[in-house]
Protein backbone atom coordinates (compact mmCIF):
# COMPACT_ATOMS: atom_id res chain seq x y z
CA UNK A 1 0.00 0.00 0.00
CA UNK A 2 2.77 2.44 0.90
CA UNK A 3 4.52 1.84 -2.40
CA UNK A 4 1.29 2.68 -4.23
CA UNK A 5 0.84 5.71 -2.03
CA UNK A 6 4.32 6.98 -2.86
CA UNK A 7 3.65 6.48 -6.55
CA UNK A 8 0.39 8.41 -6.49
CA UNK A 9 1.76 11.16 -4.25
CA UNK A 10 4.77 11.48 -6.54
CA UNK A 11 2.53 11.76 -9.55
CA UNK A 12 0.32 14.44 -8.00
CA UNK A 13 3.30 16.44 -6.81
CA UNK A 14 4.99 16.12 -10.19
CA UNK A 15 1.87 17.46 -11.86
CA UNK A 16 1.89 20.33 -9.38
CA UNK A 17 5.58 20.99 -9.99
CA UNK A 18 4.89 21.27 -13.70
CA UNK A 19 1.56 23.09 -13.67
CA UNK A 20 2.27 25.23 -10.57
CA UNK A 21 -1.43 25.80 -9.93
CA UNK A 22 -1.04 25.83 -6.15
CA UNK A 23 2.04 27.99 -6.24
CA UNK A 24 0.82 30.49 -8.79
CA UNK A 25 -2.87 30.68 -7.94
CA UNK A 26 -3.78 29.20 -4.58
CA UNK A 27 -0.91 30.75 -2.61
CA UNK A 28 -1.48 34.28 -3.92
CA UNK A 29 -5.17 33.83 -3.23
CA UNK A 30 -4.42 32.88 0.38
CA UNK A 31 -2.24 35.94 0.89
CA UNK A 32 -4.90 38.07 -0.72
CA UNK A 33 -7.45 36.81 1.81
CA UNK A 34 -5.09 37.89 4.60
CA UNK A 35 -5.02 41.37 3.11
CA UNK A 36 -8.80 41.42 2.78
CA UNK A 37 -9.22 40.55 6.44
CA UNK A 38 -6.96 43.49 7.16
CA UNK A 39 -9.31 45.76 5.23
CA UNK A 40 -12.42 44.28 6.84
CA UNK A 41 -11.17 44.46 10.43
CA UNK A 42 -9.49 47.69 11.27
CA UNK A 43 -5.81 46.81 11.94
CA UNK A 44 -5.37 49.62 14.44
CA UNK A 45 -7.82 48.52 17.04
CA UNK A 46 -6.38 45.18 17.96
CA UNK A 47 -9.29 43.23 16.51
CA UNK A 48 -7.00 41.72 13.93
CA UNK A 49 -4.52 40.65 16.55
CA UNK A 50 -7.10 38.95 18.69
CA UNK A 51 -8.74 37.25 15.71
CA UNK A 52 -5.47 36.09 14.13
CA UNK A 53 -5.79 32.36 14.93
CA UNK A 54 -9.33 32.19 13.57
CA UNK A 55 -8.53 34.22 10.47
CA UNK A 56 -5.46 32.10 9.81
CA UNK A 57 -7.42 28.88 9.87
CA UNK A 58 -10.37 30.21 7.91
CA UNK A 59 -7.88 31.26 5.24
CA UNK A 60 -6.28 27.83 5.32
CA UNK A 61 -9.67 26.15 4.90
CA UNK A 62 -10.67 28.34 1.98
CA UNK A 63 -7.37 27.82 0.23
CA UNK A 64 -7.55 24.13 1.00
CA UNK A 65 -10.87 23.99 -0.83
CA UNK A 66 -9.13 25.21 -3.96
CA UNK A 67 -6.23 22.80 -3.57
CA UNK A 68 -8.60 19.89 -2.90
CA UNK A 69 -10.80 20.68 -5.87
CA UNK A 70 -7.66 20.74 -7.97
CA UNK A 71 -6.51 17.42 -6.53
CA UNK A 72 -9.85 15.77 -7.25
CA UNK A 73 -9.87 17.20 -10.73
CA UNK A 74 -6.62 15.48 -11.59
CA UNK A 75 -8.53 12.19 -11.55
CA UNK A 76 -11.03 13.31 -14.14
CA UNK A 77 -8.95 14.17 -17.16
CA UNK A 78 -8.08 11.60 -19.78
CA UNK A 79 -9.86 8.75 -18.05
CA UNK A 80 -7.44 8.67 -15.14
CA UNK A 81 -10.14 7.15 -12.97
CA UNK A 82 -10.46 4.16 -15.27
CA UNK A 83 -6.70 3.89 -15.54
CA UNK A 84 -6.43 3.83 -11.76
CA UNK A 85 -9.06 1.14 -11.60
CA UNK A 86 -7.17 -0.97 -14.12
CA UNK A 87 -3.78 -0.31 -12.63
CA UNK A 88 -4.19 -2.76 -9.73
CA UNK A 89 -3.04 -0.07 -7.32
CA UNK A 90 -4.68 -0.52 -3.95
CA UNK A 91 -7.49 2.01 -3.49
CA UNK A 92 -6.31 2.68 0.05
CA UNK A 93 -2.86 3.38 -1.37
CA UNK A 94 -4.30 5.78 -3.92
CA UNK A 95 -6.18 7.53 -1.13
CA UNK A 96 -3.13 7.83 1.09
CA UNK A 97 -1.03 9.04 -1.83
CA UNK A 98 -3.46 11.74 -2.82
CA UNK A 99 -3.80 12.75 0.82
CA UNK A 100 -0.04 13.03 1.20
CA UNK A 101 0.28 15.16 -1.91
CA UNK A 102 -2.47 17.53 -0.76
CA UNK A 103 -0.99 17.60 2.74
CA UNK A 104 2.39 18.59 1.33
CA UNK A 105 0.82 21.43 -0.64
CA UNK A 106 -1.19 22.54 2.37
CA UNK A 107 1.86 22.47 4.61
CA UNK A 108 3.73 24.73 2.22
CA UNK A 109 0.71 27.00 2.13
CA UNK A 110 0.52 27.12 5.92
CA UNK A 111 4.16 28.08 6.22
CA UNK A 112 3.60 30.88 3.75
CA UNK A 113 0.47 32.04 5.57
CA UNK A 114 2.31 31.82 8.87
CA UNK A 115 4.95 34.20 7.58
CA UNK A 116 2.18 36.41 6.26
CA UNK A 117 0.42 36.46 9.62
CA UNK A 118 3.63 37.31 11.45
CA UNK A 119 4.41 40.15 9.08
CA UNK A 120 0.93 41.53 8.42
CA UNK A 121 -0.86 40.88 11.71
CA UNK A 122 2.11 41.08 14.01
CA UNK A 123 1.60 37.63 15.52
CA UNK A 124 4.29 36.39 17.84
CA UNK A 125 5.12 32.72 17.24
CA UNK A 126 6.41 31.93 20.72
CA UNK A 127 5.32 28.34 21.28
CA UNK A 128 6.70 26.97 18.06
CA UNK A 129 6.33 23.33 19.09
CA UNK A 130 2.60 23.58 19.68
CA UNK A 131 2.13 25.62 16.51
CA UNK A 132 3.93 23.09 14.36
CA UNK A 133 2.16 20.09 15.91
CA UNK A 134 -1.21 21.77 15.45
CA UNK A 135 -0.37 22.52 11.84
CA UNK A 136 0.67 18.94 11.23
CA UNK A 137 -2.45 17.42 12.78
CA UNK A 138 -4.81 19.91 11.16
CA UNK A 139 -3.14 19.49 7.77
CA UNK A 140 -3.56 15.74 7.86
CA UNK A 141 -7.15 16.15 9.06
CA UNK A 142 -8.05 18.55 6.26
CA UNK A 143 -6.21 16.52 3.63
CA UNK A 144 -7.83 13.18 4.51
CA UNK A 145 -11.34 14.57 4.81
CA UNK A 146 -10.91 16.67 1.72
CA UNK A 147 -9.58 13.82 -0.38
CA UNK A 148 -12.49 11.65 0.66
CA UNK A 149 -15.08 14.31 -0.10
CA UNK A 150 -13.25 15.29 -3.25
CA UNK A 151 -13.72 11.75 -4.49
CA UNK A 152 -17.41 12.02 -3.62
CA UNK A 153 -17.91 14.99 -5.91
CA UNK A 154 -15.32 14.29 -8.59
CA UNK A 155 -16.70 14.07 -12.08
CA UNK A 156 -19.81 16.07 -11.22
CA UNK A 157 -20.56 19.23 -13.10
CA UNK A 158 -21.38 21.01 -9.85
CA UNK A 159 -18.32 19.86 -7.93
CA UNK A 160 -16.93 23.36 -7.28
CA UNK A 161 -20.09 24.41 -5.50
CA UNK A 162 -20.91 21.08 -3.91
CA UNK A 163 -17.51 20.40 -2.34
CA UNK A 164 -17.61 23.35 0.09
CA UNK A 165 -21.18 22.54 1.07
CA UNK A 166 -20.28 18.95 1.91
CA UNK A 167 -16.84 19.54 3.35
CA UNK A 168 -17.03 22.68 5.48
CA UNK A 169 -19.58 21.40 8.03
CA UNK A 170 -17.49 18.28 8.47
CA UNK A 171 -14.37 20.38 9.02
CA UNK A 172 -16.00 22.52 11.73
CA UNK A 173 -14.22 20.57 14.52
CA UNK A 174 -10.88 21.12 12.77
CA UNK A 175 -11.49 24.84 12.66
CA UNK A 176 -12.47 24.88 16.33
CA UNK A 177 -9.55 22.75 17.47
CA UNK A 178 -6.86 24.42 15.40
CA UNK A 179 -8.04 27.91 16.33
CA UNK A 180 -8.13 27.14 20.06
CA UNK A 181 -4.70 25.54 19.93
CA UNK A 182 -3.27 28.54 18.08
CA UNK A 183 -4.90 30.93 20.54
CA UNK A 184 -3.26 29.08 23.39
CA UNK A 185 0.10 29.09 21.64
CA UNK A 186 -0.02 32.79 20.82
CA UNK A 187 -1.20 33.65 24.32
CA UNK A 188 1.75 31.79 25.76
CA UNK A 189 -0.34 29.16 27.55
CA UNK A 190 0.48 25.99 25.63
CA UNK A 191 -1.02 23.71 28.27
CA UNK A 192 -4.49 24.85 27.12
CA UNK A 193 -3.63 24.05 23.53
CA UNK A 194 -2.42 20.49 23.67
CA UNK A 195 -5.86 18.90 24.30
CA UNK A 196 -7.13 20.60 21.15
CA UNK A 197 -4.14 19.24 19.31
CA UNK A 198 -5.20 15.81 20.53
CA UNK A 199 -8.68 16.39 19.14
CA UNK A 200 -7.16 17.22 15.76
CA UNK A 201 -5.05 14.08 15.86
CA UNK A 202 -8.07 11.90 16.68
CA UNK A 203 -10.01 13.55 13.87
CA UNK A 204 -7.15 12.93 11.43
CA UNK A 205 -6.91 9.27 12.39
CA UNK A 206 -10.68 8.73 12.17
CA UNK A 207 -11.01 10.19 8.72
CA UNK A 208 -7.84 8.52 7.45
CA UNK A 209 -9.36 5.16 8.31
CA UNK A 210 -12.77 6.10 6.90
CA UNK A 211 -11.21 7.41 3.70
CA UNK A 212 -8.95 4.42 3.17
CA UNK A 213 -11.95 2.11 3.60
CA UNK A 214 -14.39 4.08 1.46
CA UNK A 215 -12.11 5.15 -1.36
CA UNK A 216 -12.24 1.79 -3.11
CA UNK A 217 -16.03 1.83 -3.17
CA UNK A 218 -16.03 5.33 -4.60
CA UNK A 219 -13.41 4.50 -7.20
CA UNK A 220 -15.27 1.40 -8.35
CA UNK A 221 -18.78 2.71 -8.08
CA UNK A 222 -18.76 5.80 -10.20
CA UNK B 1 -38.78 -3.14 -16.65
CA UNK B 2 -39.00 -4.57 -20.10
CA UNK B 3 -41.72 -6.69 -21.47
CA UNK B 4 -39.78 -9.90 -21.42
CA UNK B 5 -42.25 -12.59 -20.53
CA UNK B 6 -40.05 -14.04 -17.85
CA UNK B 7 -38.82 -10.72 -16.62
CA UNK B 8 -37.78 -11.07 -13.04
CA UNK B 9 -35.59 -8.49 -11.42
CA UNK B 10 -34.79 -5.44 -13.42
CA UNK B 11 -31.16 -6.42 -13.70
CA UNK B 12 -31.82 -9.34 -16.03
CA UNK B 13 -30.88 -8.88 -19.65
CA UNK B 14 -34.02 -8.21 -21.64
CA UNK B 15 -34.61 -10.61 -24.44
CA UNK B 16 -34.12 -9.00 -27.80
CA UNK B 17 -37.24 -10.59 -29.25
CA UNK B 18 -39.70 -8.74 -27.11
CA UNK B 19 -41.83 -6.12 -28.69
CA UNK B 20 -42.37 -2.98 -26.71
CA UNK B 21 -45.55 -3.14 -24.78
CA UNK B 22 -46.80 -2.25 -21.39
CA UNK B 23 -44.13 -2.62 -18.77
CA UNK B 24 -44.85 -5.01 -16.01
CA UNK B 25 -45.91 -3.69 -12.70
CA UNK B 26 -43.02 -2.79 -10.51
CA UNK B 27 -42.90 -5.01 -7.48
CA UNK B 28 -43.78 -3.16 -4.36
CA UNK B 29 -46.02 -0.24 -3.66
CA UNK B 30 -47.72 1.35 -6.63
CA UNK B 31 -49.06 4.32 -4.74
CA UNK B 32 -47.87 6.11 -1.68
CA UNK B 33 -50.90 5.35 0.40
CA UNK B 34 -52.42 2.19 1.76
CA UNK B 35 -54.98 1.30 4.35
CA UNK B 36 -52.27 1.19 7.00
CA UNK B 37 -50.98 4.65 6.17
CA UNK B 38 -54.49 6.04 6.13
CA UNK B 39 -55.04 4.68 9.62
CA UNK B 40 -51.70 6.09 10.77
CA UNK B 41 -52.50 9.40 9.15
CA UNK B 42 -55.87 9.62 10.87
CA UNK B 43 -54.33 8.69 14.20
CA UNK B 44 -51.65 11.32 13.65
CA UNK B 45 -54.29 13.97 12.99
CA UNK B 46 -56.17 12.99 16.12
CA UNK B 47 -52.93 13.06 18.12
CA UNK B 48 -52.03 16.49 16.78
CA UNK B 49 -55.48 17.73 17.77
CA UNK B 50 -55.02 16.28 21.24
CA UNK B 51 -51.55 17.83 21.42
CA UNK B 52 -52.96 21.23 20.54
CA UNK B 53 -55.64 20.79 23.17
CA UNK B 54 -53.28 19.64 25.90
CA UNK B 55 -50.32 21.77 24.94
CA UNK B 56 -52.16 25.03 24.42
CA UNK B 57 -55.26 24.80 26.60
CA UNK B 58 -55.26 22.21 29.33
CA UNK B 59 -51.67 22.21 30.51
CA UNK B 60 -50.74 25.12 32.76
CA UNK B 61 -48.03 27.67 32.08
CA UNK B 62 -44.74 27.02 33.77
CA UNK B 63 -43.76 28.96 36.86
CA UNK B 64 -40.37 29.98 35.47
CA UNK B 65 -40.82 29.90 31.73
CA UNK B 66 -44.46 30.91 31.49
CA UNK B 67 -46.00 30.01 28.14
CA UNK B 68 -42.66 29.26 26.51
CA UNK B 69 -42.81 25.86 28.11
CA UNK B 70 -45.42 24.88 25.54
CA UNK B 71 -42.75 24.83 22.89
CA UNK B 72 -41.22 21.95 24.79
CA UNK B 73 -44.04 19.69 23.63
CA UNK B 74 -42.99 19.98 20.01
CA UNK B 75 -39.32 20.89 20.30
CA UNK B 76 -38.12 17.75 22.04
CA UNK B 77 -40.16 15.26 19.97
CA UNK B 78 -38.98 16.87 16.74
CA UNK B 79 -35.37 16.70 17.92
CA UNK B 80 -35.87 12.99 18.58
CA UNK B 81 -37.41 12.53 15.13
CA UNK B 82 -34.41 14.35 13.65
CA UNK B 83 -32.03 11.95 15.36
CA UNK B 84 -34.14 8.99 14.29
CA UNK B 85 -34.13 10.07 10.67
CA UNK B 86 -30.35 10.49 10.71
CA UNK B 87 -29.83 7.07 12.22
CA UNK B 88 -32.15 5.55 9.62
CA UNK B 89 -30.16 7.22 6.83
CA UNK B 90 -26.84 6.02 8.15
CA UNK B 91 -28.10 2.53 8.84
CA UNK B 92 -29.80 2.22 5.47
CA UNK B 93 -26.68 3.54 3.72
CA UNK B 94 -24.56 0.91 5.44
CA UNK B 95 -27.02 -1.79 4.47
CA UNK B 96 -27.15 -0.53 0.91
CA UNK B 97 -23.36 -0.73 0.66
CA UNK B 98 -23.64 -4.31 1.87
CA UNK B 99 -26.67 -5.54 -0.03
CA UNK B 100 -26.98 -3.09 -2.92
CA UNK B 101 -30.73 -3.42 -2.99
CA UNK B 102 -32.80 -0.47 -4.11
CA UNK B 103 -35.00 -0.43 -1.02
CA UNK B 104 -32.21 0.62 1.31
CA UNK B 105 -31.27 3.43 -1.02
CA UNK B 106 -34.82 4.72 -0.98
CA UNK B 107 -34.99 4.37 2.80
CA UNK B 108 -31.77 6.36 3.23
CA UNK B 109 -33.15 9.15 1.08
CA UNK B 110 -36.46 9.15 2.93
CA UNK B 111 -34.72 9.27 6.29
CA UNK B 112 -32.57 12.26 5.38
CA UNK B 113 -35.40 14.24 3.89
CA UNK B 114 -37.75 13.66 6.80
CA UNK B 115 -34.87 14.42 9.18
CA UNK B 116 -34.34 17.76 7.47
CA UNK B 117 -37.98 18.70 8.03
CA UNK B 118 -37.64 17.95 11.72
CA UNK B 119 -34.30 19.74 11.86
CA UNK B 120 -36.05 22.86 10.62
CA UNK B 121 -38.79 22.46 13.24
CA UNK B 122 -36.19 21.85 15.95
CA UNK B 123 -34.17 24.93 15.07
CA UNK B 124 -37.24 27.11 14.68
CA UNK B 125 -38.84 26.12 17.96
CA UNK B 126 -35.46 26.21 19.65
CA UNK B 127 -34.80 29.80 18.69
CA UNK B 128 -38.39 30.83 19.48
CA UNK B 129 -37.81 29.27 22.86
CA UNK B 130 -34.52 31.07 23.22
CA UNK B 131 -36.06 34.49 22.74
CA UNK B 132 -38.05 34.63 26.00
CA UNK B 133 -35.78 32.28 27.93
CA UNK B 134 -32.31 33.46 26.96
CA UNK B 135 -33.31 36.84 25.60
CA UNK B 136 -31.94 36.09 22.15
CA UNK B 137 -32.93 34.01 19.15
CA UNK B 138 -29.51 32.58 18.69
CA UNK B 139 -26.87 31.70 21.17
CA UNK B 140 -23.70 29.71 20.74
CA UNK B 141 -25.04 26.93 22.83
CA UNK B 142 -23.46 23.57 22.06
CA UNK B 143 -26.67 21.84 21.10
CA UNK B 144 -27.92 24.70 19.00
CA UNK B 145 -24.64 25.00 17.14
CA UNK B 146 -24.23 21.33 16.46
CA UNK B 147 -27.85 21.06 15.32
CA UNK B 148 -27.13 23.84 12.84
CA UNK B 149 -24.11 21.92 11.55
CA UNK B 150 -26.18 18.76 11.32
CA UNK B 151 -28.72 20.67 9.23
CA UNK B 152 -25.92 21.71 6.89
CA UNK B 153 -24.79 18.08 6.65
CA UNK B 154 -28.32 17.01 5.75
CA UNK B 155 -28.65 19.75 3.16
CA UNK B 156 -25.37 18.63 1.59
CA UNK B 157 -26.51 15.03 1.51
CA UNK B 158 -29.80 15.94 -0.15
CA UNK B 159 -28.01 18.24 -2.60
CA UNK B 160 -25.93 15.27 -3.71
CA UNK B 161 -29.08 13.18 -4.01
CA UNK B 162 -30.77 15.76 -6.21
CA UNK B 163 -28.02 15.67 -8.83
CA UNK B 164 -28.86 14.40 -12.25
CA UNK B 165 -26.45 11.51 -12.28
CA UNK B 166 -26.29 7.94 -13.31
CA UNK B 167 -28.50 6.32 -10.63
CA UNK B 168 -25.90 3.74 -9.63
CA UNK B 169 -23.12 6.27 -9.27
CA UNK B 170 -25.41 8.50 -7.28
CA UNK B 171 -26.39 5.67 -5.00
CA UNK B 172 -22.75 4.82 -4.27
CA UNK B 173 -21.81 8.38 -3.46
CA UNK B 174 -24.97 9.03 -1.46
CA UNK B 175 -24.41 5.84 0.51
CA UNK B 176 -20.86 6.80 1.47
CA UNK B 177 -22.06 10.26 2.44
CA UNK B 178 -25.03 8.87 4.33
CA UNK B 179 -22.83 6.41 6.15
CA UNK B 180 -20.71 9.30 7.40
CA UNK B 181 -23.71 11.36 8.50
CA UNK B 182 -24.06 10.18 12.09
CA UNK B 183 -20.30 9.79 12.76
CA UNK B 184 -19.76 13.31 11.43
CA UNK B 185 -22.47 14.63 13.68
CA UNK B 186 -21.03 12.86 16.72
CA UNK B 187 -17.57 14.33 16.07
CA UNK B 188 -19.00 17.81 15.53
CA UNK B 189 -21.21 17.54 18.58
CA UNK B 190 -18.41 16.37 20.88
CA UNK B 191 -16.03 19.08 19.77
CA UNK B 192 -18.63 21.83 19.95
CA UNK B 193 -19.66 20.78 23.46
CA UNK B 194 -16.06 20.81 24.52
CA UNK B 195 -15.52 24.18 22.91
CA UNK B 196 -18.52 25.76 24.61
CA UNK B 197 -17.84 24.18 27.98
CA UNK B 198 -14.41 25.78 28.02
CA UNK B 199 -15.71 29.18 27.13
CA UNK B 200 -19.03 29.32 28.89
CA UNK B 201 -18.84 29.93 32.60
CA UNK B 202 -22.41 29.05 33.40
CA UNK B 203 -24.39 26.44 31.56
CA UNK B 204 -27.42 27.87 29.89
CA UNK B 205 -30.87 26.91 30.83
CA UNK B 206 -31.47 23.45 29.51
CA UNK B 207 -34.62 22.16 27.92
CA UNK B 208 -35.39 19.55 30.52
CA UNK B 209 -37.60 20.92 33.20
CA UNK B 210 -39.05 18.52 35.69
CA UNK B 211 -42.66 18.19 34.72
CA UNK B 212 -45.70 16.50 36.11
CA UNK B 213 -49.46 16.38 35.87
CA UNK B 214 -51.06 17.85 32.78
CA UNK B 215 -47.70 18.99 31.50
CA UNK B 216 -46.46 15.43 31.57
CA UNK B 217 -49.56 14.30 29.70
CA UNK B 218 -49.01 17.03 27.12
CA UNK B 219 -45.39 15.96 26.68
CA UNK B 220 -46.42 12.35 26.24
CA UNK B 221 -49.08 13.30 23.70
CA UNK B 222 -46.38 15.28 21.91
CA UNK B 223 -44.12 12.25 21.67
CA UNK B 224 -47.01 10.13 20.43
CA UNK B 225 -48.13 12.66 17.83
CA UNK B 226 -44.62 13.12 16.47
CA UNK B 227 -43.99 9.39 16.39
CA UNK B 228 -47.12 8.97 14.28
CA UNK B 229 -46.29 11.88 12.00
CA UNK B 230 -42.74 10.61 11.59
CA UNK B 231 -43.93 7.12 10.69
CA UNK B 232 -46.48 8.47 8.26
CA UNK B 233 -43.95 10.75 6.57
CA UNK B 234 -41.32 8.03 6.39
CA UNK B 235 -43.68 5.53 4.75
CA UNK B 236 -44.88 8.01 2.19
CA UNK B 237 -41.44 9.43 1.44
CA UNK B 238 -40.03 5.94 1.11
CA UNK B 239 -42.71 5.03 -1.37
CA UNK B 240 -42.20 8.19 -3.37
CA UNK B 241 -38.49 7.36 -3.63
CA UNK B 242 -39.37 3.83 -4.59
CA UNK B 243 -41.78 4.95 -7.30
CA UNK B 244 -39.23 7.44 -8.60
CA UNK B 245 -36.76 4.64 -9.06
CA UNK B 246 -39.44 2.57 -10.78
CA UNK B 247 -40.38 5.45 -13.07
CA UNK B 248 -36.72 5.90 -14.03
CA UNK B 249 -36.51 2.27 -14.93
CA UNK B 250 -39.77 2.29 -16.88
CA UNK B 251 -38.61 5.25 -18.97
CA UNK B 252 -35.21 3.73 -19.58
CA UNK B 253 -36.59 0.35 -20.50
CA UNK B 254 -39.21 1.83 -22.79
CA UNK B 255 -36.53 3.80 -24.60
CA UNK B 256 -34.36 0.71 -24.88
CA UNK B 257 -37.21 -1.35 -26.23
CA UNK B 258 -38.12 1.32 -28.75
CA UNK B 259 -34.55 1.52 -30.04
CA UNK B 260 -34.39 -2.25 -30.20
CA UNK B 261 -37.57 -2.50 -32.22
CA UNK B 262 -36.23 0.19 -34.51
CA UNK B 263 -33.13 -1.87 -35.11
CA UNK B 264 -35.20 -4.96 -35.84
CA UNK B 265 -37.56 -3.24 -38.20
CA UNK B 266 -36.69 -3.90 -41.86
CA UNK B 267 -34.50 -1.06 -43.04
CA UNK B 268 -36.53 -0.70 -46.23
CA UNK B 269 -39.60 0.51 -44.42
CA UNK B 270 -39.19 4.23 -44.01
CA UNK B 271 -42.83 4.84 -43.15
CA UNK B 272 -44.72 4.08 -39.97
CA UNK B 273 -42.93 6.23 -37.47
CA UNK B 274 -45.58 5.42 -34.91
CA UNK B 275 -44.12 4.51 -31.62
CA UNK B 276 -46.68 2.46 -29.84
CA UNK B 277 -44.70 2.08 -26.73
CA UNK B 278 -43.93 5.55 -25.47
CA UNK B 279 -47.24 6.91 -24.28
CA UNK B 280 -48.42 3.80 -22.56
CA UNK B 281 -45.03 2.99 -21.17
CA UNK B 282 -44.74 6.31 -19.48
CA UNK B 283 -47.57 5.48 -17.15
CA UNK B 284 -47.06 2.65 -14.75
CA UNK B 285 -49.15 -0.42 -15.19
CA UNK B 286 -52.29 -1.22 -13.29
CA UNK B 287 -51.65 -0.59 -9.66
CA UNK B 288 -50.96 -3.55 -7.52
CA UNK B 289 -52.45 -3.70 -4.08
CA UNK B 290 -49.73 -1.97 -2.14
CA UNK B 291 -48.20 -3.79 0.73
CA UNK B 292 -48.87 -2.28 4.09
CA UNK B 293 -45.49 -1.77 5.63
CA UNK B 294 -42.56 0.28 4.49
CA UNK B 295 -39.99 -2.41 4.98
CA UNK B 296 -37.73 -2.29 1.97
CA UNK B 297 -38.25 -5.32 -0.17
CA UNK B 298 -35.12 -6.97 -1.39
CA UNK B 299 -35.04 -6.17 -5.04
CA UNK B 300 -31.69 -6.30 -6.73
CA UNK B 301 -30.75 -2.92 -8.00
CA UNK B 302 -29.96 -2.38 -11.58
Amino acid sequence: MWRDATLVAGRDLRIEARSRVTLHQVAPFALLVLLLFGFALDPDRGVLERATPGLYWVTVLFSALLALARSAKLEEADGVRDALRLSALEPAGVFVGKTLAVAAELAALEVLLGIGVVILYGADPAEIGLLLTTCLAATVAVATTGTLYGALVSGLRVRETLLPLLLLPVLAPVLIGATRAFEAALAGTPADGWPWCGLLAVFAVLYSVAGALAYGTLLEGS
Amino acid sequence: MTATPTAGPAGGPPSPTSTPSRPEAHPGPASTGSRATRVIGLLALVAIGLLALYGLVISPADAEMADAVRLYYIHVPSAICLALGCFITTGASALWLRRRSAGWDALAEAGAEVALVFAAITLLTGSLWGRPTWGTYWTWDARLTSTAVLTALLVGYLALRRLDLDPDARSVRAAVLGLLLVPNFIVVNRSVEWWRSLHQESTLFRLDPAIEGDMLVAAMVGYLAFALVFTWLMIHRFRVAWLEQAADRVDLDAALAARRSEAQAPPSAPSAPTEPSEPSAAAPAAPVEPSGAATPTEVPSR
